[in-house]
């Protein structure tokens, strides 16, 4: 019996109310618009890829819902809102996606210790794809730093879950009519 | 993943088939962007679909900085008042001087026959942001194709060189910066007038000289401007300011660094220039490229 089938969204012992595909765009939407705010210097680059969290957050507590194409499409639109190789973060989001989705029952049952070491190392190996990438098409190694923007999305995690559920979070408790 | 031999209900294909298909669709779409560029249609086509959610993006940016304009104390204008004011007033004799100069040149110019150099028009564009890639020096400016911009215009600020265009959308096009690893300016050194170019490091604030021999004239603090031989730079734009000389008598080349003048990563309006008129084609190239290409063929 899967945890996550298409109607029920339990976390952690809770029942949350089921998530509507309007729902899903709208966080999306949000976190395009979160990544392209610009932003000077070093806040560009300790700023988290708010798309990369929001589909591991969807691939992991609702793995039936997004699939790897819209990865794979949110990741070409990133391509040219960040004027990056075509087709550097459609190959990164889509391989995040498929491990969310691989890893989803064991991440769903961890604590959220575990559950934001998992996040991290997913997010360090998508940005280590788009390096690997960008060093095969002849660019430099820009430093360390290019990799804080991860460290900054793991440390924000159970934030990002707490936004995520707040809306999905019955006002009254199950008992009540 | 279940692997039972029947599935109930159908998923369509499996997700490893589905990761290996959309890794090879990626892969084939960056080698054709990398290596051929075939792929700018559909770049300017998706970047129309995200100039809205752009301009919403930089709106609270936008709506912070009027905030802190309108906030500017009074003492603070009348400083910047006055400062421009004297700057004016030391410009306006070098102006004047420009201008004789320049008639006077245009004459000499004739008396030898030789043709002037044509005046290029000027556009002054903003910057609406850096570019979020880690790997290049680029910046996004708020003019493209609709505004009369196209790939190659060089663009410059009121101290010296930022970069070239090297990619436009309707709405927007890409400067890549001199200190972007891709790009080379060719430069003269003001002073002693050798010509060499200045390549990109990929860091911000270092550019650096290849190929000087040990005992050239070079000095640190030397300024170099343009040479104007690329055809997409006018000669005498400031450049860079020679920062740093290590001279290795075990080397055939001296390690040069400088710093560029202009603020490649601070200012936010920039000026571009309209190109550079055609200039006859190099005679030396066609004939070796022929040539070239027999040698290969022949075998």
């Amino acid at each position: 019996m899967s945890r996550s089938s298409l109607g029920d969204n339990i976390q952690g012992g809770e029942i949350l109310l089921p998530v509507r595909t309007s729902y899903i765009l709208l966080t999306i939407l949000a976190a395009v618009l979160l990544d392209l705010v610009p932003l000077p210097g070093w806040i560009a680059w300790v700023r988290p890829d708010f798309v990369a969290v929001t589909l591991l957050y969807w691939g992991i507590f609702q793995p039936r819902r997004l699939g790897l194409l819209p990865a794979w499409l949110l990741g070409l639109l990133m391509d040219v809102a960040d004027a990056t190789l075509f087709g550097q973060h459609a190959l990164a989001y889509s391989a995040l996606m498929f491990a969310a989705i691989f890893l989803h029952r064991r991440i769903q049952m961890f604590p959220l210790p575990y559950q934001m070491a998992h996040v991290g190392v997913l997010l360090l190996a998508q940005q280590g794809i788009q390096l690997l990438v960008r060093l095969a098409d002849d660019a430099e190694f820009p430093g360390l730093t290019y990799f804080v923007s991860s460290v900054t999305a793991t440390v924000l995690w159970p934030a990002v879950m707490a936004a995520f559920n707040a809306p999905l979070r019955r006002r009254s408790g199950p008992d009540d009519v | 993943m279940q692997a039972s031999p029947q599935p109930i209900f159908k998923r369509g294909p499996s997700l490893v088939v589905r990761l290996v298909f959309f890794t090879l669709l990626s892969l084939v779409l960056m080698v054709s962007d990398s290596r051929f560029r075939y792929l700018e249609g559909i770049r300017s086509v998706v970047s129309v679909v995200l100039y809205p959610l752009q301009q919403v993006a930089s709106m609270p940016g936008i709506l912070l900085a009027r905030t802190g304009e309108f906030f500017v104390t009074q003492a603070a204008l009348y400083r910047e008042n006055e400062q421009l004011r004297r700057e004016n007033l030391t410009n306006a004799p070098k102006l004047q001087r420009l201008m004789v100069l320049e008639a006077e040149n245009t004459q000499l110019l004739r008396l030898l026959d030789a043709k002037p150099a044509p005046e290029r028009t000027t556009t002054i564009a903003e910057i609406l942001y850096e570019s979020r890639d880690a790997f290049t020096r680029r910046v996004i400016i708020d003019h493209g194709s609709n505004q009369g911009l196209h790939e190659g215009q060089a663009v410059i600020d009121h101290i010296g060189v930022i970069g070239q265009i090297t990619r436009v959308f309707p709405f927007v096009s890409e400067v890549t910066l001199i200190t972007d690893k891709t790009q080379s300016v060719p430069v003269q050194n003001a002073r002693s007038g050798l010509r060499s170019v200045t390549f990109g490091t990929g860091h911000d604030g270092a550019l650096e000289l290849r190929f000087i021999p040990v005992n050239a004239d070079m000095q640190i603090g030397d300024v170099l401007v343009t040479s104007g031989i690329d055809g997409t730079y006018p000669a005498g734009l400031p450049v860079a300011v020679v920062a740093n000389i290590e001279r290795n008598a075990a080397f055939a080349f001296a390690r040069i660094t400088c710093t560029p003048s202009a603020g490649v990563s601070s200012f936010n309006r920039v000026v571009v220039l309209s190109d550079a008129p055609a200039r006859p084609a190099n005679p030396l190239k066609e004939p070796a490229q022929d040539k070239l290409k027999k040698a290969g063929t022949k075998p």
